[in-house]
């Protein structure tokens, strides 16, 4: 692939000083767990969650184009399928919200096994062109299948009892179950970018001939990311259905893979905290120019052509490569 | 002839004639992806909003300037054309020298602004465009009556793939094309003006979208949305054909169109899903497309 591709910039190798966070990682990592645990006191916590699950998602997908350089334009299919499915157990089935979440995961993992194995049969663009078109294939399932409840969805699903002790009714309850999975899924990433594993996706993302001449399977090593990315996708999809209660097709529509897209690109590709970034700076903008109707979609196009022309490193990508350091 | 294998044969003809006008939007569509991405490297996201811009023009001329129809085969292709030349020059130009995912990205940008603001001017809902005086009517085929418009947008599209074939392949500044594509420095030493070229080719893939979007006017309603769900399918389309050929991305077009239209007969509820599972099936068996080079 030419030119400059998707990580987050060279730097001078920091040290690891705590769970493969270098000590500034260690610092930003504190003070993000440090914003999640103190907003909900000042912000609307219903609004938060919808920030951390879409968090959780651009983490998800940036695991894909940060650090394997797979660009699935198609994650949409993982987030809502994985909605769908919790959403259906937690209502039809009756199952505490914590088998929920985990039953959206586990479609997402399916999905994106099924999914993963034809798609990475080819690269770059292609790769791209086929994962957005699975996932429309998929929004068309959802938009017959009687269980999703078509242009309807599925209404009113019942937030339940966590573990059988703690009422999710309450806001603040249903805070912290969202804020737990967020942080478990965002350390669970970075753990996966850090293993050896996550060593051989970036050498595929370099250069994957040579990667395949080092003897690795580089296509095994490219579906399990796949499949970890959508399973990922598939958790925060579930949670954000039982924070809502509702699960619909604006979850599996194309224009929600662009949505995520777009939340690492302007938090940066290939960085850890940029999709979380991101995310907060999308649904933020969302949340206050909701009113406005079409102009979001005009505003998002923008900040799309703004961010590829001249600002490719993102917010945390700048700020990073303003203090020399990887963020 | 009433019946065939138990569909009574009108429902057939008709679905396939339906098919035969999804698939000449699918290869005139199909077709300028490839065009611009032989060329210029970059998937034009956008194609599908331009698609939708050459629907609006057409529909503007006739509400703002009283300018028919066809004209606006003229016009609305020259006026959206252009827009991409701009676009090239401003934006995608930039690129080339990166990742070819940005140009995807961007031009996934530039397709969103677009629909946004034709959304917010002209609201969701569709707008009427009246078929031409003289394509109105239907012929009586013995066997069904086939609408004139709709066997217009067949052979019109048609003819159109077959000239755009010919200037690529037979004229002189199709050999330039087909040099650049292979080795641009090369033919920039010969004192050709790739850059320009790369300018002209989008603006000319645009211009197909945009002709193929006045073509569509008077057969699905014109309004905003027409395009986006449109390009995911001609994306399908490419991936299944390649985009090695030209002949092969236009054969890809009608024939997916007619499968469509013939699992609309036998089982409809996956005449949606179709064609992906036509691709995944070929992304199975041959991965490079039934027309690409591995």
């Amino acid at each position: 692939m030419a030119g400059p591709g998707f990580s987050g910039g060279d730097f001078k190798h920091e040290e690891q000083v705590f769970l493969g966070f270098t000590r500034t990682q260690l610092i930003a990592f504190v003070l993000m767990v440090v914003l999640v645990v103190v907003s909900p006191f000042y912000f609307y916590p219903v609004f938060l969650m919808k920030v951390l699950c879409f968090a959780l998602f651009a983490c998800a997908f940036n695991l894909l184009i940060g650090y394997v350089g797979l660009l699935s334009f198609g994650h949409a299919a993982y987030f809502g399928m994985g909605g769908y499915l919790a959403g259906h157990a937690a209502k039809e089935w009756g199952l505490p919200p914590e088998i929920a979440i985990l039953i959206g995961g586990a479609t997402g993992a399916i999905l994106g096994l099924v999914i993963g194995a034809i798609a990475i049969r080819r690269q770059g663009i292609y790769f791209a062109m086929i994962t957005l078109a699975f996932a429309q294939m998929v929004y068309f399932f959802c938009l017959q299948a009687p269980f999703t409840g078509g242009e309807d969805g599925i209404q009113s699903i019942p937030r339940g009892v966590l573990f059988g002790v703690f009422n999710l009714n309450s806001d603040m309850t249903m805070y912290w179950l969202t804020a737990g999975v967020f942080l478990i899924g965002f350390l669970l990433v970075h753990r996966i970018v850090h293993s050896p594993f996550g060593m051989v996706l970036k050498s595929i993302r370099e250069n994957e001939p040579r990667a395949t001449s080092l003897g690795y399977r580089t296509d095994d090593y490219k579906l399990m990311a796949f499949v970890l990315s959508a399973a990922l996708s598939g958790v925060a999809g579930g949670t954000k259905s039982i924070v809502f209660g509702i699960a619909t097709l604006t979850d599996v529509f194309w224009t929600m893979s662009g949505e995520v897209v777009l939340m690492s690109l302007v938090g940066g590709l290939g960085t850890i905290f940029g999709p979380v970034m991101g995310a907060v700076v999308i649904i933020t903008m969302q949340n206050y120019l909701a009113e406005f109707g079409a102009w979001v979609t005009v505003i998002q196009g923008v900040i799309f052509v703004l961010c590829v022309l001249a600002f490719r490193r993102g917010i945390v990508g700048e700020i990073g490569n303003w203090l020399k350091v990887r963020l | 002839m009433d019946e065939i294998f138990g569909i009574p044969a009108p429902l057939l003809f008709g679905q396939l004639l339906l098919g035969l006008i999804n698939g000449a939007f699918y290869a005139l569509l199909s077709l300028g992806l490839a065009v611009i991405f032989g060329m210029l490297n970059v998937i034009n996201f956008t194609h599908g909003a331009q698609f939708m811009m050459g629907a609006f023009v057409a529909w503007m001329l006739l509400h703002y300037f009283g300018i028919g129809y066809w004209w606006a085969l003229l016009l609305a292709p020259l006026i959206v054309g252009f827009t991409g030349v701009v676009i090239e020059k401003t934006m995608i130009s930039r690129l080339y020298k990166l990742d070819h995912l940005y140009g995807l990205l961007l031009t996934f940008g530039v397709g969103l602004i677009i629909e946004g603001l034709f959304r917010n001017q002209y609201g969701s809902s569709g707008m009427p465009y009246r078929i031409p005086p003289e394509l109105q009517g239907a012929w009586d085929l013995g066997f069904m009556f086939m609408p004139v418009y709709r066997g217009w947008v067949v052979i019109v599209a048609i003819v159109m793939c077959l000239a755009t074939w010919l200037v690529i392949e037979k004229t002189k500044l199709g050999s330039y094309l087909r040099a650049a594509t292979e080795n641009p420095a090369l033919v920039q030493a010969f004192g050709i003006n790739v850059p320009r070229m790369m300018t002209l080719t989008y603006g000319a893939g645009v211009a197909l979208a945009a002709f193929a979007g006045v073509l569509a006017a008077p057969i699905y309603s014109v309004n905003p949305q027409m395009g986006a769900n449109l390009i995911i399918i001609v994306f399908a389309v490419v991936v299944i054909g390649g985009m090695g050929s030209i002949l092969g991305s236009v054969v890809t077009g009608f024939a997916l169109g007619v499968i469509e239209g013939f699992t609309r007969v036998f089982y409809p509820e996956a005449s949606a899903t179709v064609i992906f599972v036509v691709m995944a099936i070929v992304l199975l068996l041959r991965p490079a497309g039934l027309f690409g080079r591995a």
